[in-house]
């Protein structure tokens, strides 16, 4: 089961946790656990690279969401393999040395759990078969990162470098992403076999130069090309142990990875050739240049680093299958003499305190041994003969000359790799000369000796490993390249020789022009010190911050502006944006009126016209007299519910009606408390351009209607007209769609009117309110609040509304009724025994529990359509039958009888809820708080 | 007909959000029924106007269509749940508030639309 390819990103993952529980420990034993899952992990990669040396790719997924491309998918092939080696080897080497390296006051397990998960997120990226389950494994390194370079979050620069790297990564991992969907979009898959095999189409596409240019932006970013290097350098605030592993051999790589995964796909293009070598070239010489001065060893280091990466995107960018060889071999050396590097001056800030070089000199002296593997490291960088540096840089060198895509202009590509060349020796050189020789140390704050013995090892080996592939290249890893080398250009592997002599040649010769010319720009190198002194300093840091400062007072100001927390202006902005996005469409309608024919004008309908236009209008003219709108308004619903019932839809006339009714009430009670009269405090601007927006959106609407209602109808309803009665066994069309054809969506809305109520009575609950004695003019409230001759009549009316109400409902599902409309009538005659008798009088009478009714009618409404299940049906499927009883005569039981009583339960008991709650307030019954006793 | 239907439609629909613009909050909840009622007929009005041909079988030659009327139902019925949550809400704010203001605060200035700061906070 381990040979599962999953284990190889799963055991990691697993390790992540290891730490967190391991820190209890010695920090050794903390180590050494966490060292565990990982080594696990390489044994497993070591196991299965025979395999992938003998040609095969060995992948393997699991499906997600296949429909759209969303599967879990790991494939190693030779590229996967020679990055998972760099990243499990290297990582293990900086746990041990992270041992040693951090104090005793920093959190070993929180560093080793950021550090294993960022391994987890870097084995995930290499090993993905899936474009998207790359980018999230791409993003998470982001992630990682921006823990681990804020690991020393009390110093400022830690925080300013993370959000930095996490910025200018994160961009680029949002174009990346556009570019994998544009990728998956083309090919219409984002399996990485499909992609990896579409290279001609991709190629041919008219957008491929955006997807180049977004895939490049990605990898820019996260590889610290130029201009997106400035980012690097300032990472260098994260411990050492990870400016090693992320910042030399892992992360940054991460972009040069993905151009390798993607150079099948995306290479062999003059576009490519031009952004991606440009861009290598401009950053090896930029990175080469600025290492030289720069006195913090690590920023040194730093820069350096962007110059190689700048060498390894050259090479890839120039497209020739022996530079992209070149290149993976240029990944491997860096990786080792690099890291090492970074472990070695780890070691010596540790152990003197200091990492500028303008103090520290004739180290020798103090730490000879660590001086010697430091001097071979810096050796490798510089491209000296016998070590590994030495052997890609050669190969770069040869490349250089045989490309001729800048055509008369080739030349000048190796003359500027030679010049790149020499200020990488020159600042290889001043690591050795300035740290370890150049007189004696000065004001150094401990006196530098050697590290603890394991502190060493890691730098040990991997130095080791630069002397043996320098003195014996295709013993050690001739097959990791041979095989790496096919994955990246996924056909035939040209010929190439790792021999370390290949006689006299150009190659040769502009090595030791660059030795030579790296020497005399070191001798030199006061003069240029100097030169460079008369540049203003200039801190990308700073430039960063007053970026992102001057974005967040642009948009502080922006919120201010349109976000000032008026509900009244946000409505206002609402509409105008709703009233743009409507009128725009109907700006292309040719005609208002279509062919339908339309119904005559009669005088009724006129009159009903009339009076709804009068009703709206007065709302809206007396509506700072709140009692006069009221009655207004309540004209206008009435007129609704004569449409209504006129235009052949007597269910909505009859809600409508009833709703009308508890509506006026609701908004009376509420008058009781709220002031009578709306103050006038709209400025005449104001009022106009509500008007205008007003009308224009009236208009629009109207618009629309008569344009809709004058052209053919095309419903899906005659459906339900020919299966109402044989599928749901009732006449009434509109009650059986709502009992049965989507009685699920009835059952969602009975819930959110029993929520709407349990809402309210919470509400109500802890209302503490002013109780008016009087109205708005000082008349007191009347004393006889029951009058003897309403209390009479709707007593002896509460039996009649039941009965009506009991018909209404039994025979909604053949005739205009239902549990809505029942339950609005049975409201109705209950709120006017309320008004008539007052709710002390109701609450000795009639013990009915609102919230009990919520909830059963919608339990009974739930049970019904679950019952279908225990005859194996869907969900709220219905059932019926005809019976027959002696004096009844023929009658119908139908399941959706049942379920329309959970409606009509629920109606009612929200209705009741709200009003029966609401209209207590108004009494010696209003709840009292607590607090007040 | 649909002509003067169609003009109801509209004319409630700006009855409803000119009110809806009002700055207390009784007014706008009349804005918002007045507006609803609009809503209401205009769903309704996408299964066009018929005259005497309700949907009920058997009972006319022709029918209306169904589906609208089926779902401007449950639309009345929510729409005065949601209007009673609105209302009490508004009383509710008044109680904690003291005022019945849709902002939760009184404009301090006699404001000009196109020219203000924004509220104190």
């Amino acid at each position: 089961m381990l040979n599962d390819l999953i284990w190889i990103p799963l055991l990691p993952l697993l390790g992540t946790l290891v730490p967190l529980f391991a820190s209890r420990f010695s920090r050794s034993a903390c180590a050494f656990l966490t060292a565990a899952l990982p080594a696990l992990a390489l044994v497993l990669v070591l196991q299965l690279a025979p395999q992938v040396f003998d040609g095969e790719t060995i992948r393997q997924s699991f499906l997600w969401i296949p429909e759209m491309g969303l599967n879990l998918a790991f494939r190693l092939d030779g590229l996967a393999l020679l990055f998972c080696l760099l990243i499990l080897g290297i990582g293990l080497l900086v746990i041990l040395y992270a041992r040693y390296y951090l104090s005793e006051k920093d959190s070993i397990g929180k560093f080793y759990a950021y550090l294993i998960l960022f391994m987890f997120a870097m084995v995930g990226i290499v090993t993905s078969d899936n474009m998207i389950q790359l980018w999230m494994f791409w993003e998470l390194t982001s992630i990682s990162s921006f823990l681990l370079i804020s690991f020393w979050g009390h110093k400022s620069e830690a925080r300013k470098g993370a959000r930095m790297a996490l910025t200018v990564t994160g961009a680029g991992g949002l174009a990346l992403l556009a570019g994998v969907l544009l990728i998956g979009n083309i090919v219409g898959s984002f399996s990485l076999n499909d992609v990896l095999a579409s290279g001609d189409l991709i190629r041919n596409h008219a957008s491929y130069p955006v997807v180049l240019v977004l895939v490049l932006l990605g990898a820019f970013t996260k590889s610290a090309q130029f201009p997106f290097h400035f980012w690097l350098p300032h990472a260098m605030a994260a411990p050492t142990p990870v400016s090693a592993y992320l910042h030399s051999a892992t992360m940054v790589k991460a972009g040069i990875f993905l151009m390798a995964r993607m150079y099948p796909v995306l290479s062999g293009t003059e576009l490519w050739f031009l952004i991606v070598s440009m861009t290598g070239l401009a950053t090896l010489l930029l990175g080469a240049y600025v290492a030289l001065f720069k006195h913090d060893l690590k920023g040194l280091l730093a820069y350096s680093t962007v110059s190689h990466l700048g060498l390894i995107t050259l090479l890839l960018g120039m497209g020739t299958e022996l530079a992209a060889v070149a290149a993976l071999f240029h990944i491997i050396n860096h990786a080792t003499f690099k890291a090492s590097l970074f472990m070695a001056a780890g070691i010596i800030d540790h152990e003197s305190g200091s990492r500028d070089m303008r103090q520290l000199n004739g180290l020798w002296k103090y730490m000879p041994y660590t001086a010697t593997l430091a001097m071979v490291a810096a050796a490798a960088m510089a491209g000296v003969p016998l070590l590994n540096g030495f052997l890609s840089k050669e190969m770069f060198f040869a490349e250089t000359l045989h490309q001729d895509s800048l055509g008369s202009l080739s030349w000048m590509v190796p003359v500027f790799a030679t010049i790149g060349a020499v200020f990488s020796v020159a600042y290889s050189l001043r690591f050795i000369h300035d740290v370890f020789f150049n007189g004696e140390p000065i004001n150094l704050p401990k006196t530098p000796h050697e590290p603890p013995r394991y502190m060493r090892v890691p730098v040990e080996i991997l130095v080791g490993l630069c002397l043996i592939v320098g003195i014996a290249p295709t013993f050690f890893i001739g097959d990791l390249l041979y095989s790496a080398s096919a994955a990246t250009l996924q056909g035939v592997v040209p010929e190439y020789s790792l021999a370390i002599w290949h006689g006299f040649n150009f190659p040769l010769l502009m090595s030791f022009i660059a030795l030579a010319g790296g020497a005399i720009v070191y001798i030199n190198r006061k003069e240029l010190f100097q030169f460079q002194s008369q540049f203003p300093e200039n801190d990308p840091k700073l430039v960063f911050e007053g970026i992102i400062q001057l974005i967040h007072r642009q948009i502080s100001r922006l919120m201010e502006l349109t976000e000032n927390g008026s509900l009244q202006r946000y409505s206002y902005m609402m509409l105008s944006l709703a009233m743009v996005m409507m009128a725009g469409p109907l700006l292309d309608l040719n005609a208002t009126e279509g062919h339908r024919p339309q119904i005559p004008i009669d005088a009724i309908s006129i009159t009903g016209a009339i009076l709804l236009t009068v009703g709206a209008l007065a709302t809206v003219i007396w509506n700072r007299d709140r009692m006069v709108a009221l009655v207004a308004l309540s004209v206008v619903g009435l007129i609704v519910s004569l449409i209504f019932a006129k235009f052949s839809a007597p269910d909505l006339a009859l809600t409508q009606l009833a709703v009308e009714v508890v509506t006026v009430i609701l908004l009376m009670l509420a008058l009781f408390f709220l002031p009578q009269r709306t103050p006038k405090e709209s400025t005449p601007l104001r009022v106009v351009r509500d008007l205008v927006i007003a009308a224009i959106i009236g208009g629009v609407i109207g618009t629309i209607c008569y344009a809709l209602m004058t052209r053919p109808l095309e419903s899906i309803s005659a459906f339900f007209l020919e299966n109402s009665k044989i599928g749901g066994g009732g006449t009434n069309v509109v009650n059986v769609i709502l009992v049965d054809f989507r009685g699920f969506d009835t059952l969602g809305e009975i819930t959110v009117l029993g929520i709407a109520a349990l809402g309210i009575f919470k509400l109500i609950a802890r209302m503490r309110l002013y109780m008016p004695a009087s109205d708005d003019a000082g008349r007191p409230w009347s004393k006889d609040s029951h009058p003897l001759m309403l209390s009479v009549v709707s007593q002896s009316l509460l039996p009649l509304a039941l009965l009506v109400s009991a018909y209404i409902f039994l025979r909604g599902h053949n005739m205009p009724g239902g549990g809505f409309i029942a339950g609005l009538v049975t409201s109705v005659a209950i709120i006017q025994q309320y008004i008539a008798h007052g709710v002390a009088w109701i609450k000795s009478r009639m013990k009915l529990d609102y919230q009990l009714m919520i909830g059963s009618g919608i339990t009974i409404a739930a049970l019904t359509g679950l019952g279908s299940w225990a005859f194996g049906r869907p969900f709220l499927t219905s059932w019926f039958d005809h019976f027959h009883l002696p004096l009844v005569g023929e009658f119908e039981l139908a399941s959706a009888m049942l379920f329309d009583l959970g409606v009509y339960l629920t109606v009612v008991g929200a209705t009741m809820l709200i009003l029966a709650n609401l209209g207590k307030l108004t009494t010696s019954e209003r709840p009292v708080l607590k607090e007040q006793n | 007909m649909e002509g003067i239907y169609a003009f109801c439609v509209g004319l409630l629909t700006a009855c409803g959000i000119f009110l809806a613009l009002r700055g207390r909050t009784f007014p706008v909840v009349v804005g918002l029924t007045l507006l609803s009622y609009g809503v209401n007929l205009f769903l309704f009005a996408s299964g066009r106007l018929k005259l005497n041909s309700a949907a009920v079988l058997g009972q006319s030659e022709q029918y209306s269509d169904p589906l609208p009327q089926a779902l401007v139902l449950t639309a009345i019925v929510i729409g005065f749940a949601m209007t009673a949550f609105v209302v009490i809400l508004a009383m509710r704010a008044r109680a904690d508030l003291g005022n019945d203001h849709v902002d939760g605060r009184l404009p301090e200035v006699p404001e000009t639309p196109f020219q203000r700061r924004s509220g104190s906070q």
